[in-house]
């Protein structure tokens, strides 16, 4: 159940309820078409009216999202999905709000707006598709594209660092951070219904594949052979467990993380990390958004989960506030309020 | 009853602060014009300051003015030039002489005019000896020895005694003017009434400055302004940008819909930001938002699920919003755009004031944009225009920009108090819960879509940045649809010419000369026209708050006049527009791109220069 000032829906609905009339345009093998299903499988679960809901995107590939789910939506400009959000949220806190944007709309041009509405911690779900290529104007490098990387723009590699979102977030003192593959749309549904549920900004980072521009960007966290030793599936109050034989682990010592085998030199469970995706304290969270191979695998699930007043609400209680102790009620009493006098 | 000078009455008076930035001219200039409200006199004030908060002591860049015009009969412009000049060191006497009238009364505090500080505001001599000053009423005080001696007594360190020498001219000025100190003393026990020694200095100070000029037979003859015969009514002074701030809090009360306003400090547009933000207990959601980016963003967003949504700009930033406004545009939503003017392009002049963004709010965004644009008149009058930007862009479904500028936000004047029930109804056009018929774009005759608020049963639909398809608003590239769009947009827009009141003629209805104008310099150039027509000139003045579109008598208006001049502090915009939109017409033009307001004597001049032409 999730406690929320969004109206709940009094009958049970479907995932037909969220099927827009619409064709899908997106290029077959996408990734974005398995981040759809999972959105239009959660919805109903997440049980708000269907008309409580309103997503807003940015410019893109993933962005031309709204127009494939019936809700309210809103196609914004380029970057600025999190400032157009940013207002809905705070003018009508009775909407579940929607994000949905890519590595170079969030991170690239939207950068600020990014930063500021997680800083802000304003009542919203942020679906970060990061396939680390610009799709719709045909593939040139992101703020994630690997360094070195052979794209349209840099043909001799690129020379730039890239984000990794989740240090990104949490730096911007995020209060939720996911990470997803497009490749697994059971945890998908999951960390969508987990990220409905947190008051504040959630930001779920859904590793996605470009077939055209960026085919398999991911393959190593995502390939069938890699991806059980490659993948952290976290879970909280687990142990960190992964590996094909379920004998990894990952153990907290003085120089940081440390990827372990259970039973070599009397390692135990009771030796590795045990999430706690509500620790206020981001370190360990950090430590685990930044954990990528071959070192380490890469973290999945919900990294971060943390228990904030949102903006949204502390809005709402000034006005509340205000309203119960301020003299002017009205603009006649604003107009006639001060030094007036009668001629 | 102390003897008195000889008294003489006055139509009106100019008075004129100035000092360092730290001396507190802008408070004790809008303290003397709270006191010449409360007595009745209609007036007008213009505060001039420089861009730095505290530029060097005792520089003409650090130099701080406020002028204030107080009279018994409507006053319609600050005035070009001074009765009383106060100069609390000798940069701002340097700076501002320019400004007072010849044998106009010069009041300065002795105890500044130091070497150094005569020489840092660039004199050779002290113009205080030397004989530069002889055709003025020279009134030489040692004002801050007479500030620091007045509450020697009193509890307090010289720095705090001397810093409230300000209200030691305060006092001297009341003198002058014959006005009561009471209001003025009101005002110190409301603003320091945590700090009562403070409160108590203020007071001295005043006291003894109106004393001093008393008994130290300051002034030959003091002067009295009696009161204005206004209409009769409720009357408070105020600002533009509190004006702007409040219009839109009235439209929101009476439209229904709630206040969003999303906005980045920038000068001479933040105090708007900053009033609003004290209005929570309207229901006014205020977001301070990282850039002037998210705050039209935020105010789109806001204006999606119902809201009257408002984004505070000045020139640079309404540049950053271009492409966020052309959403708006698309997307048909109401958002209200207020840009105060400042001197551009780029930084240009932050404090200072023009209307050079007219080009900006008609032409500066990307493919075929057309929104409404309104330019307020004065500093009273931003109520009424905020009010009605609000009410047309809700009705019409469009985002309007309000042109409002620096001399208008921070000017101020007497504001006869409307009540909120008086004003236009504002009647939003609201989409009905399952409306079958309900499509988002769909239009009524007045071509204006419905406004389908979130949350509503039955009017799940999205919008967004891609052209649509007519009716439907689904995601359109086909060819004939966007010409389709492209003509309801734009006729959508020129089709608010029908709301909006015609055109009026101030003066003869015909004859040789018409005086155009807009925006704030309204006040100016309908007194330079009333001096033309007092001398028997046939010269009648029009003056556009409605730019975008133009009221529809405009063509008519100006076919009954021989000759027509464009009047703006640009090079030309109005102008240019006008000649695109009425090109039958031929129009003379009189520009100023100084950052200051037009003058009423350079505005005579031109007019009877082109005159002589006619004649």
């Amino acid at each position: 159940m999730i406690n929320t000032t969004v109206e709940r829906s009094r009958v049970p609905l479907t995932k037909e309820d969220f099927v827009s009339d619409q064709m899908v345009k997106w290029c077959p093998g996408c990734g974005a078409h398995a981040i759809l299903a999972s959105v239009a499988n959660v919805f109903p679960k997440i049980g708000y009216r269907k008309e409580n809901f309103m997503f807003v995107s940015g410019i893109g590939c993933s962005s031309r999202f709204p127009y494939y789910v019936n809700t309210y939506g809103i196609h914004g400009i380029h970057g600025r999905a999190a400032a157009i959000a940013s207002g809905v949220k705070i003018a009508n806190p009775h909407l579940s709000v929607w994000v949905i944007t890519g590595d170079g709309d969030s991170m690239a041009i939207g950068g600020n707006h990014f930063i500021h509405v997680i800083r802000r911690n304003i009542d919203m779900n942020i679906m970060l598709f990061n396939n680390q290529i610009y799709g719709l104007t045909k593939g040139q490098y992101s703020p994630t594209t690997p360094m070195g990387s052979i794209t349209k723009t840099s043909p001799q590699g690129t020379i730039e660092h890239p984000f990794n979102a989740g240090e990104l977030v949490l730096g911007a003192q995020g209060t939720f951070f996911a990470r997803v593959a497009d490749t697994n749309p059971k945890l998908m549904t999951e960390v969508m219904f987990e990220a409905a549920k947190h008051d504040g900004t959630s930001v779920v980072e859904i590793l996605e594949n470009c077939v055209i521009y960026a085919d398999k960007s991911h393959e190593v966290v995502t390939s069938k052979e890699l991806r059980d030793d490659h993948q952290l599936i976290l879970k909280n109050g687990d142990p960190m467990i992964f590996g094909k034989e379920r004998n990894k682990g990952i153990r907290l010592t003085r120089e940081g993380l440390e990827v372990v085998t259970l039973g070599k030199d009397g390692i135990t469970e009771h030796d590795l990390l045990v999430h706690d995706q509500y620790s206020q304290d981001p370190g360990i969270h950090l430590m685990l958004a930044k954990m990528y191979p071959p070192a380490f695998p890469v973290a999945l699930g919900v990294i971060r989960s943390a228990m904030y007043p949102t903006y949204d609400d502390l809005v709402e209680a000034q006005i509340t506030y205000a309203r119960e102790n301020e003299k002017i009620k009205c603009v006649d009493d604003l107009l006639n309020s001060g030094e007036v006098w009668e001629i | 009853m102390s003897k008195k000078q000889k008294l003489v009455e006055l139509e009106d008076a100019v008075i004129r602060f100035s000092g360092d930035s730290g001396d507190g001219m802008q408070l004790t200039g809008t303290l003397f014009s709270d006191t010449a409200a409360v007595d009745g006199n209609d007036l007008a004030t213009f505060p001039d300051y420089p861009a730095e908060i505290r530029a060097p002591q005792n520089t003409i860049a650090g130099v701080s003015g406020f002028q204030v015009r107080m009279g018994k009969s409507k006053i319609y412009s600050i005035g070009d030039f001074c009765d009383v000049l106060v100069a609390m060191n000798p940069a701002s006497l340097k700076s501002n002489l320019k400004w007072a009238k010849p044998g106009a009364t010069i009041i300065v505090d002795a105890d500044s005019f130091d070497q150094k500080a005569i020489e840092k505001a660039g004199y050779i001599t002290n113009p205080l000896d030397d004989t530069s000053l002889q055709k003025y009423n020279l009134i030489a005080a040692p004002i801050t020895s007479l500030t620091r001696d007045s509450v020697k007594n009193k509890d307090v360190d010289n720095k705090t005694a001397v810093r409230s020498k300000n209200m030691f001219v305060l006092g001297i000025l009341y003198y002058l003017f014959n006005k009561k100190l009471d209001n003025t003393l009101k005002f110190f026990n409301v603003k320091f009434k945590n700090k009562p020694v403070i409160a108590e200095i203020n007071k001295i100070v005043l006291k003894t400055g109106y004393n001093y000029a008393e008994t130290a037979e300051l002034f030959k003859s003091t002067f009295i302004v009696p009161p204005a015969n206004l209409l009769k009514g409720k009357y408070r002074n105020i600002s533009g940008n509190i004006a702007t701030a409040w219009g839109l809090l009235a439209a929101s009360e009476r439209s229904g819909r709630p206040l969003f306003l999303g906005s980045y400090p920038i000068t001479p547009a933040t105090e708007i930001l900053i009033e609003m933000a004290r209005h929570k207990s309207l229901g006014a959601k205020v977001f301070q938002a990282e850039d002037e980016i998210a705050g039209i963003c935020s105010a789109i967003g806001a204006s999606y699920t119902g809201s009257l949504a408002v984004t505070t700009t000045s020139g640079p930033g309404l540049s950053l919003k271009s492409e966020a406004i052309g959403l708006a545009v698309i997307t048909e939503l109401p958002l209200v755009i207020v840009n105060v003017q400042r001197g551009g392009p780029s930084t240009g002049l932050p404090t200072k004031s023009e209307q050079a963004d007219l080009y900006q709010a008609l032409f500066g965004r990307n493919g075929e944009c057309p929104l409404i644009v309104i330019a307020a008149n004065s500093p009273a009058d931003c109520f009424y225009f905020a009010y009605m930007a609000a009410k047309y862009s809700m009705e019409h479904m469009t985002p309007v920009i309000l042109l409002t500028d620096g001399n208008l936000g921070n000017g101020s004047e007497l504001m006869r108090v409307p009540e909120v029930s008086e004003l236009p109804p504002i009647n939003p056009p609201l989409a009905r819960p399952n409306d079958k018929d309900y499509k988002p774009y769909l239009r009524d005759e007045r071509l204006v879509r419905k406004w389908a608020l979130p949350g509503t049963e039955g009017l799940r639909h999205r919008i967004g940045g891609l052209e649509k398809e007519n009716i439907k608003g689904n995601v359109s590239s086909d060819p004939v649809n966007h010409q389709v769009m492209t003509d309801l947009r734009a006729a959508k827009v020129q089709k608010v010419a029908d709301y909006i009141p015609l055109l009026e003629i101030m003066g003869e209805q015909e004859g040789d000369l018409l005086v155009v104008s807009w925006g704030s310099t309204y006040g100016v150039i309908m007194s330079a026209v009333k001096e033309m027509q007092k001398q028997g000139k046939s010269v009648s003045h029009a003056h556009f708050s409605y730019i975008m579109p133009l009221p529809k008598n405009t063509g008519d208006v100006f076919s009954k006049f021989k000759k027509i001049i464009v009047c703006e502090l640009n090079s030309g915009q109005f102008v240019n527009y006008l000649r695109m939109r009425h090109p039958e017409k031929q129009y003379l033009q009189f520009n100023k791109v100084q950052c200051l307001p037009f003058q009423i004597e350079e505005l005579t001049a031109k007019f009877k220069e082109v005159m002589e032409v006619i004649s």
